[in-house]
């Protein structure tokens, strides 16, 4: 059976839904685990944007899994072919569990390309037409740890019709099957975990058949698609989300594609989601921002205060839009390094933070570095923003275990003040 | 808190100036140790001790021009082996400005780098990158490209600045003239940089840690040249630059004036050879007796994809490496090479601007190691061996020598077989 080594292990679920655990025995040799809820490590072609391994491993505790997108690797499959070695030894990366996935959340790609037999990836060189026969040939050569199946996941735009949706759920079931057709007669994916997907748009039948029908095949997992941004608000989403978790097999992962803002995250966490991918932090990156949104939740008042005077004195207060629908618009979560008022800052972007740019630079020398576009901002911001990101999934873990959600959620909206009056 | 601390040390200074300034030799913030000298050419390898650290030259200095090195953090550049580098005085003078640097503990503190900085004066990026700039005796005037604002940067005020960012070597402000401009306009230009040397000495805040260079200038003629040597010599500099050169004058041109130069720059004191940095180049000029080399190249040329081998340069984004699964040099000994190959940074171009970042590396490892051979080989005694291996690396056959690289080192007594 299709990924047979991946394995689940719950130690507490909240409320029915919210899960606590670790995925066990990933890997080839079945020697990695990752922590739920988590995130997995966004990279362009498995290279985390603007960081080398060097600056890469200044981070001390990286997620165990680095998520590579067939829109980047699709113009380089004659070249695998030829390397032969997979993709993992293509990009010098060792010790790591690779997944593969088929769009990448931070690109939005065109729409109207995908067919009853095709889906379509963008690369750098255009559009790329894929039939499942050239997905499953790219999968063995690219020979990834785990990957999701091909599927029809352009649901997310407004105004899609009710029979849009059920094509899309229709054409990955199909997809699907013809994939796990192809997948256990492939030698070179013994012991690759498969994750079924699951479609539906904003259709709550829908969405329900898909997570039924998916479950039914032997799969390792789940992907929850077509929950993006701009697709759906948040209340929507945690409403279909907590239908379709009801649906799925309690011990399989599920992992939400396209959904990383912090309040977004704990709200589908609430939903059931277990794994979610990691390019909020190069989004924020790109724009020139520093997440700085607090998460601590240890019982120490003293600590508790300072942080709150900090927000509330105006330094990292937040000047983003928690409501806005556009993936490149700031947040609340975030500070503009770019704004004037970091130019003589010379505390770190967030104190107490022990990130490489944290313990080495100033804010004042980041705002210098993006007023002068120079290169080092994006490695240094993209350095804090990763590990701000895996901190605050650590964070979550650890509100999970100590039933402390709630004062999380709070304390992430900046909203404990107020609050505890 | 910072900036209090700082201009109380400067009360103490001011103090102290007229005695500092009559026992400059004294307590100059340098000295340098011949290690060994080329018994063939005039090749020599030093110790050259500065207030951030100890530099072995021959150096190639690497150019963060805005306090930066071209997304290369200051630990990977420390871990590179780099003992040295260069911040600009202009582009930093103008953004984020001397005042903030002073108050972030100078451009070490600001950029947070341990070891050694060298700041150039400022005028030659004026004069080669801002358009409308007038030299006078008083200095160089020119309009902010940021506000529009007449700016006057004197010797006062380039030394100013780069004390502000509190270099471990400091440049005088000279009379840049570009190197193929001839006639009494580079006689004006020689005289008056020796005048803004005293100026820029007498400006110096800080002799006692920021060490101020002397430019030799007189373009490419020799007798004027000459002349500059003789006047700036009789001062009591720590070190020396071979300024004016690198500018697009002709090869045959270049070699005789820094030969001309290094024949009369005191021995005990080290000499920097500005802007030159191709490997021949410093290959050849480390024969004439210079130390101290820095360029722009390595880092701006590795954005393009451009690898520096010792076969010449490898172009990665060729379609030729896309298949090709070795690392760009076998026997490169860097991060990038170590861990990937020439097929994989071909396809991470396409992708992710980390790939810059990769060759960049590669091309610092690239200048710095081969400046430990050539240091290396000099301190063993086979620096005219290590030349000709050099350069049949280099070359495919010895009919593509260069022909001014064969004189020049004929000249310095070494026959390229
Ligand atoms: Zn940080
Ligand atoms: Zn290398």
């Amino acid at each position: 059976m299709a990924g047979s080594r991946m394995k689940l292990e719950l130690s507490k679920v909240v409320q029915g839904r919210c899960r606590l655990g670790q995925l066990k025995e990933m890997g080839r040799m079945g020697q990695h685990c990752l922590d739920i809820p988590g995130c997995l490590l966004y990279t362009h072609l498995g290279t985390v944007p603007h960081l080398t391994q060097d600056t890469l491993h200044t981070l001390s505790s990286l997620p165990t899994v680095t998520q590579v997108t067939l829109s980047n690797i699709a113009e380089h499959q004659d070249v695998l072919e030829e390397f032969k070695g997979g993709f993992k030894k293509f990009a010098g990366l060792h010790d790591t569990v690779l997944y593969c996935s088929l769009h990448d959340s931070a690109a939005q790609s065109p729409t109207g390309h995908t067919t009853n037999k095709t889906v379509s990836v963008w690369g750098s060189g255009g559009r790329i037409e894929l039939t499942v026969a050239k997905f499953m040939a790219l999968q063995r050569t690219v020979q990834p740890d785990w990957y999701q199946t091909m599927a029809d996941g352009e649901t997310w735009q407004t105004g899609i019709s009710r029979k849009r949706v059920r094509k899309s759920v229709d054409r990955s079931l199909a997809h699907l099957d013809e994939c796990l057709l192809v997948h256990q007669k492939s030698q070179e994916l013994d012991g690759v975990s498969v994750f079924g997907v699951v479609e539906g748009g904003d259709i709550l039948e829908e969405r329900l058949r898909s997570a039924r029908e998916t479950a039914k095949r032997p799969v390792a997992g789940f992907c929850l698609d077509g929950f993006q941004n701009g697709a759906m608000d948040q209340a929507l989403r945690s409403q279909l989300i907590t239908a379709v978790t009801k649906e799925l097999p309690e011990d399989k992962p599920r992992l939400l594609q396209g959904v990383g803002r912090p309040d977004e995250v704990l709200a589908c966490v609430e939903a059931g989601v277990d794994l979610f991918e990691g390019f909020f932090p190069f989004q924020v990156t790109e724009r020139g921002c520093a997440l700085c949104f607090l998460f601590d939740i240890t019982p120490d008042p003293e600590s508790a205060a300072a942080d709150e005077e900090q927000h509330t004195a105006g330094e990292t207060q937040p000047n983003g839009d928690l409501n806005c629908d556009d993936q490149t618009h700031m947040t609340r979560f975030e500070m503009d390094l770019k704004d004037k008022r970091y130019q003589d800052d010379f505390r770190p972007l967030v104190e107490g933070c022990g990130c490489y740019c944290c313990r080495n630079h100033q804010r004042a020398y980041v705002h210098h570095l993006l007023v002068t576009n120079e290169l080092l901002a994006g490695v240094l911001l993209m350095i804090h923003n990763t590990s701000h990101y895996n901190s605050f999934f650590r964070a979550v873990r650890e509100a999970l275990a100590n039933d402390k959600m709630d004062l999380l959620r709070r304390r992430v909206l900046g909203t404990v003040k107020e609050e505890s009056g | 808190m910072a900036a209090t601390i700082t201009s109380e040390a400067d009360g103490n200074l001011k103090e102290n100036s007229m005695f500092l300034k009559k026992t400059l030799a004294a307590v100059s913030p340098l000295t340098l140790r011949i290690v060994a000298e080329c018994p063939v050419t005039k090749a020599r390898a030093c110790d050259l001790t500065l207030p951030h650290s100890s530099v072995s030259t021959p150096v190639f200095m690497p150019v963060g021009t805005q306090g930066t090195l071209k997304g290369i953090t200051a630990d990977q550049l420390e871990g590179l082996g780099c003992q040295i580098c260069l911040g600009n005085t202009y582009h930093l003078g103008m953004r984020p400005g001397p005042e903030l640097i002073e108050k972030a503990n100078g451009l070490h503190g600001f950029m947070n780098w341990r070891r050694n900085l060298l700041t150039d004066s400022g005028g030659f990026q004026m004069v080669s990158l801002v358009e409308l700039s007038e030299v006078t005796e008083e200095g160089v005037k020119f309009k902010s490209p940021y506000d529009g604002k007449e700016i006057l940067l004197s010797p006062e005020k380039s030394i100013s600045i780069q004390n502000s960012l509190g270099s471990d070597i400091m440049m005088q402000l000279d009379d840049v003239v570009s190197s193929t401009v001839k006639g009494p306009r580079v006689e004006e230009a020689m005289h008056r940089s020796i005048r803004w040397l005293d100026r820029c000495i007498a400006a110096n805040k800080h002799p006692d840690k920021q060490n101020l260079f002397a430019i030799i200038q007189g373009g490419l003629d020799a007798e004027l040249r000459k002349a500059c040597l003789d006047e700036m010599t009789k001062r009591d500099v720590p070190g020396f630059a071979i300024g004016g050169l690198s500018g697009g004058e002709e090869k045959d041109d270049f070699w005789r004036m820094v030969t001309l130069s290094t024949d009369h720059l005191p021995r005990e004191k080290p000499r920097y050879l500005m802007g030159v940095g191709y490997a021949v180049d410093l290959v050849v000029c480390v024969a004439l007796g210079c130390d101290m080399f820095d360029c722009v190249f390595p880092t701006r040329t590795a954005r393009f994809g451009s690898a520096l081998v010792p076969w010449g340069s490898l172009q990665v984004k060729q379609k030729q490496y896309a298949k090709d699964f070795q690392p760009i040099d076998p026997d490169c000994q860097c991060p990038t090479c170590k861990r990937h190959s020439r097929a994989y940074l071909h396809a991470l171009f396409k992708s992710d601007t980390a790939a810059m970042h990769h060759i960049t590396i590669h091309n610092i490892a690239y200048q710095l190691t081969l400046m430990r051979s050539v240091r290396q080989s000099i301190v063993e005694g086979r620096f005219p061996e290590f030349i000709q291996t050099f350069m049949k690396r280099m070359f495919p056959s010895p009919d593509q020598y260069p022909n001014w690289a064969v004189e020049a080192l004929a000249s310095v007594n070494v026959t390229l077989e």
